[in-house]
């Protein structure tokens, strides 16, 4: 809290001026970075969609959405509304408790992982001290749903879905945490306001990505295939297994399942941004322009000004990633799932164990560049 | 009361009444899938008391360790097995349940013992450390408690070498159960291309 904007100490001593007592501004404090955030990752996934249509379009030399809005814009809400006016069909032999709370664990640890994602200095929801080891541990609740409702859906192609999709996320899930755990070591901390300001100190030169090559391309790779992407989209691979876990679903509980794998993808592309491209900062430390151009860093115009720059460089890095995402998804071939899982257990967990264990060693030798 | 106060208790109510009724449901469920998704579910609330007693990463490590870990593999071992057949009837089901009975209710007394004579409350309550205590458990971890840490390493490294053992059947010749020569086909069955030699 050295500096930067306070919006909650505002808007409570705003409140307090009504005469309101400190702990009724809390709470009607709270739900406002939460809407305010649940809101975006929506209006997130929607540009998502559209993007995805409009550059698969591009890669196969067609046009795409045109006609719902000027170049299709609308046409992830027509989706929307397509889906949510669909009929919710259980299917007759399938297990109704379950096959309702499957999409819903599946969607709930992604919108909570969103806690921790910040957007300035204080753009977050909130600044826990446990900060990236949460979204790990709430990642991991995940594969617990899509089991669930591959079971529950009573079809061999959604149980064998279901069973890719557990394995797939538990052999990826450990070099991703591998290479997050290089970071923190360097950072000295879990939070990822912390991890962020370690990396503010040069602009560009400063981020972790220079730093952290290896664990840069080891988290890429794991995120995508904890995103179920393309070339890891082995649970709903469609020549094989119809659709996977979501075979039966249809209506809304189709939409959750859906809204959870564009949500977990700009969640992935948000932090991979925050861990290793420096989160929100500008590629020239804003403080050096504010100095070079004589102005004071603490007046309110140009906080206002460092707190926009600062949502636009977090939304500008994670939707680059995204747009690389998508590219890989139209451009290269699926994996097999025995090669999915060597490349899992066999190149990526060596690989992010020496890349800790180099770290580690860098950091005791060379304290200035690598955390001390 | 404060706000605060009353949230802590109505969520250590709930969460307390999640923990008791799923894990008496995990244990008379007649169907084994039920009772793993609901032991999931009392993993989480406990992770959610840890929360509720400033103990964030002990709630994140359980919530990673305990349902991202051990629940998925029960869960996933229940589902690759997934036979739709009825269980053996057992001919002393009512013995066999007084005696089960029995011994968990002689748990819960030493438990309730334990609760009774034991001094819960701390010398300080200034002393506790919030989000410090993620520093201090690594602290303790790499001090005084090293020995265990590394013993327990040690331990889920012989846990693995053994199933890497019983999974490559080529490093045994015997099946272990019957005794006969495993059929080492199985495991890699030649891959011969598909297309070539088809004269």
């Amino acid at each position: 809290m050295e500096y930067g904007l306070d919006l909650e100490y505002s808007f409570n001593e705003f409140l307090k001026g009504f005469g309101l007592s400190s702990e009724i501004a809390h709470i009607i404090w709270l739900p406002l970075p939460m809407l305010l955030v649940l809101v975006a990752a929506v209006v997130g996934v929607l540009v998502t969609v559209w993007l995805e249509r409009k550059i698969s379009a591009a890669a196969q030399q067609r046009i795409g959405p045109e006609y719902a809005g000027a170049l299709g814009v609308l046409q992830p809400i027509a989706d929307g509304l397509k889906l949510l006016v669909k009929e919710d069909i259980i299917p007759a032999k399938a297990d109704g408790i379950l096959f309702t709370a499957g999409p819903i664990l599946v969607l709930v640890p992604v919108i909570l992982s969103w806690l921790i994602v910040p957007f300035g200095q204080n753009l977050l929801i909130s600044n826990v001290g446990i900060g990236i080891f949460l979204w790990i541990a709430l990642s991991s609740i995940q594969p617990i749903g899509l089991l669930m409702s591959g079971y529950a859906s009573n079809n061999k192609y959604s149980l064998l879905g279901g069973l890719r999709a557990a394995a797939q996320s538990i052999s990826y899930e450990i070099p991703l945490a591998l290479s997050v755990l290089a970071i923190v070591l360097m950072t000295n901390s879990l939070s990822t306001i912390d991890i962020v300001n370690q990396q503010s100190g040069a602009g560009i030169l400063s981020w972790n990505i220079w730093r952290q090559p290896v664990g840069f391309i080891v988290f890429w790779i794991c995120a995508l295939a904890e995103c179920e992407r393309l070339p890891f989209d082995l649970p709903e691979a469609e020549e094989e297994l119809v659709a996977g876990y979501q075979t039966e679903y249809a209506g809304m509980k189709f939409a959750l399942f859906y809204l959870g794998s564009y949500i977990n993808l700009i969640l992935s592309a948000l932090l991979v941004s925050i861990l290793y491209l420096g989160g929100w900062g500008f590629p020239i430390p804003v403080e050096l322009i504010a100095k070079f151009l004589n102005l004071p860093i603490n007046a309110p115009f140009i906080q206002v000004f460092t707190a926009s720059i600062g949502i636009v460089m977090t939304v500008l890095k994670a939707y680059l990633l995204v747009f690389i995402a998508i590219l890989l998804r139209w451009t290269t071939p699926r994996v097999r799932i025995d090669q999915l899982l060597d490349l899992g257990w066999k190149f990526l967990l060596p690989i992010s164990l020496a890349n800790l264990l180099i770290t580690a060693g860098l950091k005791l030798a060379f304290p200035q560049f690598f955390g001390g | 009361m404060s706000i605060a106060i009353t949230t802590q208790f109505i969520c250590f109510t709930v969460l307390s009444l999640v923990v008791i009724i799923g894990a008496l449901g995990v244990v008379l469920l007649e169907s084994i899938v039920y009772s793993a998704f609901l032991l999931g579910g009392v993993f989480m609330s406990v992770a959610g008391l840890y929360l509720l007693l400033n103990a964030s990463f002990v709630a994140a490590a359980q919530v990673l360790v305990y349902v991202g870990a051990v629940n998925v593999l029960i869960i996933f071992a229940i589902m690759l097995v997934n036979k739709k057949e009825d269980l053996k009837p057992i001919n002393d089901i009512n013995s066999r349940r007084v005696i089960s009975t029995s011994i968990c209710l002689t748990l819960l007394s030493l438990l309730i013992r334990v609760d009774l004579t034991n001094v819960w409350s701390l010398s300080s309550p200034q002393n506790s450390i919030g989000e410090e205590s993620t520093i201090r458990i690594g602290e303790h971890l790499f001090s005084d408690y090293l020995l265990p840490f590394e013993v327990a390493s040690v331990l889920l490294l012989m846990a693995m070498i053994g199933a890497i053992v019983l999974a490559r059947r080529d490093v045994m010749s015997k099946d272990i159960s019957t005794g006969l020569p495993v059929d080492q086909e199985l495991i890699e069955k030649s891959s011969e291309p598909l297309l070539t030699n088809k004269n």
